[in-house]
């Protein structure tokens, strides 16, 4: 039932209106560009999350169940077979 | 490089007789010497038999999750579980793409083997086209390796009227990124090589909208092996936990660089006394490419080449590119000639990789030359954390780590960067 | 006598319609921009565009029922058809254009969300060519075009929408150079 949020990292434009609305989820990096915190959103933050959606000028942001969160680099410190690297194609 | 003493580095005549490994039998480069070209349809079918037929293919994903195979472009998943994972999603009507792109530019064993065993190449494309349920076989090849593309589109030629699988082959772009999986499946699509950030993966929607099987050649050509001679056979190679053998590059000061297929398990001394021994003092090496990282020549010199032994010790098997890198060789210059590269390969397409990594490559730049701005090397260290995991593709956070293991193996070298000055400023060009 | 309140009401209505909808140009160029200050987000103002545009309709709804329904000009619905109506033909026409285009650029952005950004992307763009088809229709179908105030209001709306089109023009040629400055080239062998 809970959901995260996502941005689509090839559309983002840096408007940076999402962390405007989320301080408490989404930071901007020294370009201006949202790094959202992982995991799952608080669902009383759910309101403003659906209004970042719609104001996003370039529909960068979705909500998307957590499964499917395109997630970050797994450390190296896991065993080689559940480090997930889509470059090279396996 | 390390301020510690000369002993810590590896001096050229060091005893090599006592380090050979012993022989073991290439599996992939069995066959006729490299020396005498790609072999032909003939000659394999003679060496290796025919494949087994339809009806034992069709179990073979069971006996390729058993053999415990993991896949050769770099990132190391189970072969195995890839292919159900696509099975799953396929009535017919998959795509199987054999990924020889190798887009990394000093690794060279996906084109010395789409060179010289094309048909073993072909055999695994068929081998996984069999077990996802895949009428089409693409057999996608850097444009820049002409002698492999050659090679397949001959091999090709040969087979492509005798199988009931749709063969074909598409030269990729040069660019380090097309051989990234939403790039492959993008350039196949709309001759675009740049990755995609679709909500849905290619293994589940990818060339024609299909489900589509992304596998590096190198993971096919073992495929290609296990089918016929099964997982217990494979698994009798390799020295620690992980199985099988693998094709590595060696390049850097040594007689003989270039490629060589190794049991997984052996050591860097061995595979040096393998490729005659080292011609310079070795400082450092860079383990799996640009995509893997720096260790310094003490940590590696007996760890296993092995991805668990390797994952271990905080680095990775990667595409097996093993880069020598001179100890009169500066690793300050050496990182930022690499991170620029990467840099400079960028798609373009994500605000923190156009950005950040571009601030990283400019901010090494400086600091290898030795005309730091106050704040550099913190700034280095802080962007390789603030980049990561925020592209669309994992190119990002390739160069991060790569910084990252070379802020950590060249520590004082950055340092004295950071101060102004180089501790190798007339070294030979490493990187 | 109530011809001329509904003739004044629908110029009336035309002439806020028409400084609405420069104010929505600006405020979406001053979104691409990224404008903001203390105290002012960047939230703020695409919410603002939104909220200006669909006033906007209203009063140009009002602007068109008026004028279609008086009598003295006996416009009838052929107003709505471009260049059907007999009264100042060309000029109601662009009129009609102008509206259909509207309607259009503020329906897509209605359904943004299942259209997908890229297509709602070109047809936002022809916002371009319909302020000045709007703005010429004013001022072709005005019958106080000689009115000093009716001058200084369009020159105004005019002045407004160019600087904001020239700034927006010159923020996307810095923000490609700061692009193309970022990453060093491509070096192909």
């Amino acid at each position: 039932m809970g959901t995260s949020l996502q941005v689509d990292r090839v559309r983002c434009e840096g408007f940076g209106m999402c962390a405007e609305l989320l301080p408490e989820v989404i930071e901007l990096d020294d370009w201006g560009y949202p790094i959202v915190r992982g995991g799952l959103l608080p669902e009383d933050l759910r309101d403003l999350a659906e209004r970042a959606v719609e104001v996003c000028p370039v529909l960068a942001l979705r909500l998307v169940p957590p499964e499917r969160v395109r997630s970050a680099l797994q450390p190296r410190s896991l065993a080689p077979h559940t480090v997930l690297r889509s470059h090279g194609g396996g | 490089m390390l301020a510690t003493a000369p002993s810590s580095t590896i001096p050229a005549n060091a005893p090599q007789a006592a380090t050979l490994p012993p022989a073991f039998e290439p599996r992939l480069l069995a066959g006729q010497l490299p020396s005498a070209g790609p072999e032909s349809w003939e000659q394999h079918r003679s060496r290796l038999g025919e494949l087994p037929g339809a009806s034992a293919r069709r179990a073979i994903i069971a006996t390729i999750e058993r053999s415990g195979l993991i896949g050769r472009g770099g990132g190391g998943f189970p072969v195995g579980r890839k292919w159900r994972s696509v099975a799953e999603r396929s009535r017919r009507g998959a795509v199987v793409v054999a990924n020889g792109a190798e887009g990394e530019p000093r690794s060279a064993k996906d084109r010395a083997l789409m060179h010289l065993r094309p048909h073993l190449v072909i055999d695994g494309g068929l081998v996984a086209a069999q077990a996802i349920g895949a009428e089409e076989l693409v057999v996608y090849v850097g444009t820049e390796h002409q002698e492999a593309v050659r090679s397949m589109r001959r091999a090709i030629a040969e087979r492509a009227r005798r199988e009931l699988v749709a063969i074909r082959l598409v030269e990729a772009p040069r660019g380090y990124v097309s051989g990234e999986s939403t790039a492959v499946v993008h350039y196949l699509n709309a001759r675009d090589a740049r990755p995609t950030f679709a909500r849905e993966r290619p293994f589940e929607r990818g060339v024609g909208s299909r489900p589509t099987l992304v596998q590096n050649v190198e993971s096919l050509a073992h495929a290609a092996l296990i089918a016929r001679f099964g997982d217990a056979w494979y698994r009798q190679a390799g020295r620690c936990r992980t199985r099988g053998t693998a094709l590595v590059t060696v390049s850097g000061p040594v007689l003989a660089p270039g490629v060589r297929e190794i049991e997984y398990g052996l050591t860097l001394a061995e595979l040096l006394a393998m490729s005659g021994g080292a011609t310079a003092e070795i400082g450092a090496v860079l383990i799996g490419g640009y995509f893997g990282g720096w260790a310094s020549v003490e940590d590696l010199w007996e760890l296993p080449l092995d991805p668990i032994e390797l994952a271990e010790a905080q680095l990775g098997f990667g595409c097996g590119l093993i880069g020598l890198l001179d100890a009169e060789a500066c690793g300050v210059r050496a990182t930022a000639r690499i991170v620029g590269y990467m840099a400079a390969e960028s798609a373009r397409q994500c605000g923190p990789c156009i950005f950040g990594l571009g601030a990283m490559a400019t901010a090494l730049e400086r600091l290898a030359t030795c005309r730091p701005v106050p704040g550099d090397l913190e700034n280095l260290a802080r962007w390789s954390l603030q980049i990561s995991g925020r592209g669309a593709c994992h190119h990002p956070d390739g160069a991060a780590a790569l910084l990252t293991s070379g802020l950590r193996v060249f520590r004082d070298e950055f340092d004295r960067h950071q101060r102004g000055s180089c501790a190798h400023p007339t070294g030979p060009v490493g990187g | 006598m109530s011809e001329s309140i509904l003739w004044y009401a629908t110029r009336g209505a035309g002439f806020v319609s028409l400084i609405m909808l420069t104010g929505v140009v600006c405020l979406g160029i001053l979104t691409s921009v990224r404008w903001q200050r203390p105290g002012w987000p960047r939230f703020l103002t695409v919410q603002l565009h939104q909220s200006v545009s669909l006033l906007s309709l209203v009063f140009l709804a009002i602007h068109i029922l008026v004028a279609v329904v008086d009598p003295y000009t006996s416009l009838g619905l052929a107003a709505l058809v471009p260049f059907a109506s007999r009264y100042r033909t060309i000029w109601l026409g662009l009129g009609a254009v102008a509206l259909y285009l509207v309607i259009a650029i503020t329906g897509t952005s209605l359904i943004r969300n299942s259209l997908g950004h890229r297509a709602w992307r070109v047809v936002h763009w022809l916002t371009y060519a319909a302020w000045p088809i709007a703005l010429v229709h004013g001022i072709g179908t005005g019958s106080d075009a000689g009115a000093v105030w009716s001058w200084l209001l369009d020159g105004a709306c005019v002045a407004a929408a160019l600087g904001a089109t020239a700034w927006r023009i010159g923020y996307a040629r810095s923000a490609r150079a700061e692009r193309e400055r970022a990453l060093p080239a491509l070096e192909r062998r």
